[in-house]
Parts: structure tokens; sequence; C-alpha cells
């Protein structure tokens, strides 16, 4: 607001006291705050952004130190959804622990079954067949592309680029119709047990599925080429939240995350397990680890998981899904008509569940959000005496500070929303 | 002109048609679109004036006309129903996911189900611009009081859905980390599922406007006698 | 996994501070003394497990020590993990934290968020950890919830609509 510009001499006295003391403002110099003059004297405010915000992705709370716009500091403040998983897994029996872990890392719920089974699997020396494996690869990557997609339907609606929302869950909608198809539910979908699957795939599947296959290529191509050119999306996203990778592997960040940064660690490729080694993929990697290589990288992890699925689904092998050891996996249904043992089986695995022999083992997984590791500690029982998850997000969160300090406001919403927090893996 | 070829339409269609009810019909009855077009332009004929037919008069309307133009255009009905009417269709639901189900309800702001078809599609992040919460995930003992605050701050008239089994009835987890929503704040659908899918959250909101549209006055604080529990800032 | 044998080697080189050495389905773990941890990690550091993947709390209850931390080391050089272990006594639960820097020995950044769960959910004090406090459940909670003495806890299901049928004690 520029000073009125009039003749002041004689109209000065008609002027009233207000309008006198408006012209006489000047913007030229604005008095330093008390205690001294440069930047390093401003406050610093500390800011609340609470449990309850539209962009933390879920209950997540972070105290933000800031100097202006300048994040100087952070400290998040968790446990708003803990749920207190661990402890209800001491007291169920293995396979119903099954459902109680899946709805840890709620966008990656094959992935908690797998790593739990994996852990009961080595504890109790229970081979999973083949076919078993290809379809476990099938739904975990499957559930990969889709909680890639969340991720960036939420983050470009972060960002602002709020279209992006409606067509990544088009597509996820297709991926739950998959699941829902093959399993009975679209999310958490107990579909992974021990020694196994716990149904084959339906007639259709298979068709259902290669239709999709087909056409998701097409829609990641679309959706990168609606943001990564972007002239925004490149001002916002290039150079911020920066973190190189001997960093980041110190605070033990894995996943996109770390594979952003240019080290190329995945456990399909290092430590396969579960029949990644039978299949050609490739792992992206950024350059230098700042939010537009980590947008580049979940883009291309999707490509490269339908590869992966198209290649389980071509060469899916004829065969049992489920471990024939009884003492572990379920009879038949129609075998409790005929056979006394398998009857007995049943009762067991049902009323008491199956025993795992004495032991401790931790099992991890490449999870959408970098390593999901399960360490479960048997005694003998019928109940699992402890189960602990390793959360990758809960172990990523901790980089967070570190990577959006120095950065504005912006950058920090846009940090957090490349980070890909899942609230219910951080808590537990 | 317009009058009459609408008029011929629906002679010759009523014969077939027995859903062409009588004029003066309450709301939420079948009314045919034809029939209702000619009513509408019969009624701006009436207040033109005169005949149906014929040729324009200066509009003043009286006695049997002005009953019936007003029969046709206009209809009655208390504040609270028409307020309720309102209300009932156009909540701003609040922001408020907490864990898996926050991801169905995202679901259900997507193109499949879509909540923009019923007029539910503001949702707000401030409380005290939303006027439903919907509790999508489990409520954990720190989160609590949290969400008690956020409900304070909405403001009456406010109604409140517990999606899924967590905050409904504990879930799967019944445990020493968790509450269910009803014993902090009264909750008015419960919507049950692990997570339910977003048909199933549809129905439960659609549920939810019934439930408004047929009780107008459903102010909680009179129903529960939870007064006293507006959120009051220090110092006020 | 290093071997069995790998593992025998390990365990003699970092010598009395070693309890125990187990070889269990493929998997390595070293149960060592609690004063000893940071040198047994800064050890195995240096022979490249670089990369703490996980720490966690047990609880071995009946058996004592009760309580018991570990640390999951992985070395993505040679893709070879090996776990350590430790066990402490309910009371007395004090073991030095893994995440301030020594002089010589690095700290290990990602142990602060998990030795504050550790700490929430056991008990166990972790000496000289920069910030020590509760991190999932409130600040003023009173017990740690993953013990196995602890109650699993749980509320009887009420509803809005039957709120005046829960059976209150007679007036």
């Amino acid at each position: 607001m520029s000073p009125v510009d009039h003749d002041t001499t004689e109209q000065s006295e008609q002027l009233s006291e207000y309008r006198r003391r408006e012209q006489s403002i000047t913007l030229s110099a604005l008095e330093p705050p008390a205690g001294g003059e440069g930047e390093e004297r401003q406050e610093l405010l500390t800011l609340n952004f609470g449990p309850h915000h539209p962009a933390t992705h879920g209950v997540l709370r972070l105290l933000v130190t800031l100097q202006g716009e300048v994040v100087r500091d952070i400290k998040p403040i968790i446990g708003y959804v803990h749920t207190g998983i661990e402890k209800t897994a001491e007291d169920k029996a293995y396979w119903k622990v099954i459902p109680v872990v899946e709805r840890m890392d709620y966008l990656a719920y094959h992935f908690n079954a797998m790593t739990f089974c994996g852990a009961v699997e080595t504890l109790a020396e229970v081979e999973v067949p083949k076919r078993g494996e290809y379809l476990r690869v099938i739904h975990m990557e499957l559930n990969r592309i889709m909680s890639h997609l969340v991720w960036l339907g939420t983050s470009a609606l972060d960002l602002g680029a709020i279209s992006m929302f409606w067509y990544c869950f088009r597509e996820r909608e297709k991926v739950l119709d998959l699941f829902e198809m093959s399993t009975g539910q679209r999310m958490h979908t107990r579909y992974f047990q021990v020694g196994g699957v716990i149904e084959d795939i339906p007639l259709g599947f298979a068709e259902k599925l290669s239709a999709f296959l087909a056409e998701m290529p097409t829609r990641v191509n679309q959706y990168r080429a609606l943001l990564h050119s972007n002239e925004i999306v490149l001002q916002r996203l290039r150079g911020t939240g920066l973190l190189d990778a001997g960093r980041l592997l110190e605070f033990g960040v894995t996943g996109p995350l770390l594979r952003a940064a240019g080290n190329p660690w995945d456990l399909r490729k290092a430590a396969p397990y579960c029949s990644y080694g039978d299949f050609d993929f490739k792992i992206p990697i950024g350059t230098v680890g700042d939010n537009y290589d980590r947008f580049n990288v979940r883009f291309t992890e999707m490509d490269e998981s339908v590869a992966i699925i198209r290649q389980a689904l071509e060469g899916l092998p004829e065969g049992p899904w489920i471990t024939s050891d009884r003492k572990v996996a379920l009879p038949p249904r129609h075998e409790l008509a005929t056979s006394m043992e398998a009857l007995i089986h049943h009762f067991k695995l049902v009323t008491e569940g199956l025993r795992v022999p004495p032991g401790e083992a931790y099992y991890p997984v490449e999870s959408p959000r970098g390593e999901l590791g399960c360490w479960v500690r048997s005694d003998g029982s019928a109940k699992p005496a402890r189960v602990h998850m390793r959360d990758p997000s809960f172990v990523n969160l901790q980089a967070f500070s570190e990577m959006a300090e120095g950065g504005y406001i912006a950058d920090m919403i846009a940090t957090l929303a490349a980070l890909d927090p899942i609230l219910g893996g951080i808590d537990r | 002109m317009a009058l009459r070829r609408a008029r011929a339409a629906v002679g010759r269609a009523s014969v077939a048609d027995p859903a062409t009810g009588p004029a003066g019909e309450g709301l939420g009855a079948r009314v045919d679109p034809e029939a209702l077009r000619v009513r509408e332009l019969g009624a701006s004929q009436l207040l033109r004036g005169g005949e149906l037919e014929g040729p324009a008069q200066p509009a003043h309307l009286e006695g049997a006309d002005l009953e019936r133009h007003v029969e046709e255009r206009v209809m009655t009905t208390t504040l609270e129903k028409a307020v309720a009417w309102a209300r009932s269709n156009s909540f701003f639901p609040a922001t408020f996911g907490l864990a898996c189900c926050a991801i169905e309800m995202m679901s259900i702001v997507a193109a499949r189900t879509d909540v923009a078809r019923f007029g539910y599609e503001a949702f707000r992040a401030s409380p005290r611009q939303a006027d439903l919460l919907i509790l999508s995930g489990r409520v954990s003992i720190k989160m609590a009081p949290i969400v008690r605050r956020i409900y304070d701050q909405m403001l009456e008239p406010k109604w409140a859905i517990s999606m899924g089994a967590c905050c409904s009835s504990m879930g799967v987890f019944n445990n020493y980390a968790l509450v269910p929503a009803d014993k902090f704040m009264p909750v008015d659908v419960h919507v049950p599922g692990c997570p339910p899918r977003p048909e199933a959250l549809m129905h439960g909101v659609l549920k939810l406007r019934k439930m408004v549209l047929d009780d107008p006055d459903m102010s909680w604080r009179e129903r529960y006698g939870a007064v006293g529990t507006e959120e009051v800032l220090p110092g006020a | 996994m290093p071997d069995a044998t790998g593992l025998e080697l390990i365990a003699q080189e970092l010598g009395s501070a070693v309890l125990d050495t187990v070889y269990f389905r493929e998997r390595a773990t070293l149960e060592v003394e609690p004063a000893s941890i940071r040198t047994v990690l800064a050890r195995l550091r240096d022979r490249g497990y670089a990369f703490m993947a996980s720490l966690h709390g047990v609880d071995y209850y009946p058996e004592e020590p009760r309580l018991g931390v570990l640390y999951e080391l992985l070395d993505m050089g040679r893709v070879d993990r090996i776990s350590v272990k430790l066990r402490v006594p309910c009371d007395g639960a004090e073991v030095d934290s893994a995440v301030p820097d020594r002089p010589g020995d690095l700290g290990w950044r990602t142990a602060s968020h998990q030795e504050r769960e550790v700490y929430d959910m056991f008990g166990v004090r972790f000496r000289d950890h920069p910030d020590l406090r509760r991190i999932l459940m409130p600040e003023d909670y009173e017990g740690h919830p993953q013990r196995r003495d602890f109650p699993q806890g749980g509320e009887p299901v009420l509803f809005t609509y039957n709120d005046s049928k829960r059976p209150r004690a007679p007036a």
C-alpha cells in the first residue's frame, strides 16, 4: 500500500489524525527485532502439525521448529494409532496371528503376512510348494502396485495435482477386483497361510490378470507423462528433501528411498526369497536422492512389478498351493469324509493350532517401503511367544528430520509425501 | 404452442403409462417428467393470466385459478423438515482417517463409489467447517482425547459414523491400546466390516441421511443430556 | 548368514564378551554380555556388518534373566546377517545405548526410535540415549505393555444405544 499521493500542505488541516498518520508511514526500513539484526536472531517458532492434519498421511504429529518459513528442526511424535498388534499376536494361535499382523502396514498386507508366514515356516521347517510361491509372488507384486498407486494418488494430492487421485484409485479398484476374485476380500485378505496360500486362483483369474497387465504399462506411462515434465512438479520435487545414501544407511533406511539415492539394495535381488530368483526384472535407482528421484523410482517399480507378474503368470506351475504337511496346513475338505487322520489333523489344527518347535527366526522381505521383517520367538506351544514386526516406515521416519531441514514448509510436505509413511506400520 | 405439444405428448403417453399421478403429490412420489412439464407450463400460463389455451392475458389470478396455481407450484412443509432435507443432503465430512478404513474411505471419494453423487464430496479439513465425523480406523488411547477434542470443535448439528469394526467394537484387537468410540463420544451409525467396502460405508452414510431426514430434531445434546461438552478456550 | 564355523570364528575373535552362540535354521545368533554391547557392535561393524536392520526387545518370562534386547545386523556387501542378543534382569534393566557416538566408535543412528520403543514396551533403560521417553504409549502411561505379565487388557463392547443397560454396581 503506497502512501497516498496528494497535496498535503493545504489539505493536512482537513485530514483526520488517522489519515495523517497513515501518510507518514514509509515502508523503506522496518525496525529490526530487538536483540540485534541478522537472520540468526529471528525468533524460532514451534508449530504443531497435529495428528489431525490433511497432509500427514495418517495420524503423525510433527513438532516443527520454524525460522520464518524455513524448517530448522522436526520432532515426530507417534503412537496415535498404536494398536498393540505384537501383544495381541502373543495371545492367538499361529494362523490366527495372520489377520492380526496383516493390519499393521495396511497398504502392504500381503507383505506383512508373507514375512510372518516366512518366519514361522523357517521355524517349523515347512516347505512351500512352487505353485504356492508363484501365487504369493503374484499377490505380493499386485500389492506393491496397489501400494504405489495409493502413494502416488495421495502424494499428488498433497502437491496439488488433485486429479491424479482419481486416476490412481481407478487402477487400484482393478487390483482390488483381482484380490476379491482370488481371495474374497479387497483388503487384509488372509490369503497367505503358513505353508503356502489358502486357495488356488479361480477360473477366469488368469484372463482378468492378463487383461490388467496388458493395460497397466500404458496407464503408468500416462501417469508418468502427467507429472514428470510438469514445471510445478519439477520445481517442487527437484532438489528438495535431499539426503545421500551414506546418511540414509546410518538411519537404517531401505526401500525406494535408498534406491533413489543410488544404492541398489533390494532384498528380492540380494537375498532372493519365495522364488524371486526365477524372475528377470530390474531394480530402478535414482541419482541424487531428492524427491523427484523417489517419484521416478516408484513409477518404474510399478513397471517392473508388472513384468514380474507377467512372468509368474506365464510360468505358473501346476501342483499344490499349500504344503501337504497335515500338521501345518488344513487337509482338503473332501478328505475329511474318507480319512480319519485328516479329520484328526483338521480338528487339532482348528482347535489348538499348529505347534512350532522352539526357536527364534527373523525373516525379512522387500515391502513397498523397504525392509519389512518379522522376528518370531516360539516356545514350542501353539501360540507365538513374541512376534516383532520390523516396520520400514518406523525406521525411515528417523531420517525425515534431516531430509526436511533447511527447506521450506512446502518442501517438508513434499518430502513427507515422498517418504511414504504408513502410520499403521509405524505405530503397530 | 409448446404447451399444446406437451399436452399432446402426455395424452399419448398417459394411456399406456400409469405412473402419471394427480397433481399436488408430496415429496418423494414418482412424478412423470412429461406431466410435470405440462403442469409447469400450465402454471406459468396461469400466472400470465386467464385461460390455459388462448391468447395471453395480463397477469392476475384470483379464486380458483390462484388456488390451482398454488397447488401446482408450491409445496408446504414444516421448517424442520425442510432444514433436515437440506442438512441430510449436504454433509461435509471431516477428513479424519486413522488407519486401514481410511483407505476405503478414500475409495468412496474415488470414481467407482462416488460420494459426490450424493453431495458429500466436500471433505473439510477443519472441524469447524465439517459436520460429519467418519471415524475410520482404530482409536488408540493416545488418540482418543484428540478425537474427542475434534468432535467438540465441530459445530452443531453434527453426526458421527463409526466406520469399521475397530472403532465400533474393538475389532480384531481387543487389548490395552484401543478404545471403542462409543466410550467417549456418541456415535450415530456403526458400519461393520474390516474394512467395510466402500459400498458398505456408502450404505452407512445413506442410512444416516435417512435418519436425519426422518427425524429433524437430531441434536445429540438433547438426546444424551450432554451439555457442557463444548470446547471452551482457556481464558474465555 | 555366516555358517556355523564362521560364527564360531567371530565368537572367538570377540572373546569373553560372547556368552553363547546359536546356529539355528541357518541363522546365527551371538549372545553377549550386556556391558560389552558397544564393543561387540563396533567390532562387528568393522567386520562388515555395518547396517542395523532391527533392534527389538523380548520378554523371556519365566526364564531369567528376563528381558532380552536383540540387534539384527546386516552386511550388505556379502549379504550376511547376524543377530546379537543380550539379556538383562527385570530390575536393573540397563544397557548402554547404541545411539551416541563414542571416540573411535560411531553410533548407530537408526537405534534412536527403536530403543525408545524397547524402553516403552519392556522397560529396558538405555544409558546415554539422547531422548529416552515413551514413543508409542502416552507419556504418562504406567507399566510396560509387552512384558508377558502385563495383561492383554480390553474393553467390554458398548454401544451408544445400550449405554443405559450397562451393568452397574447396585446403588
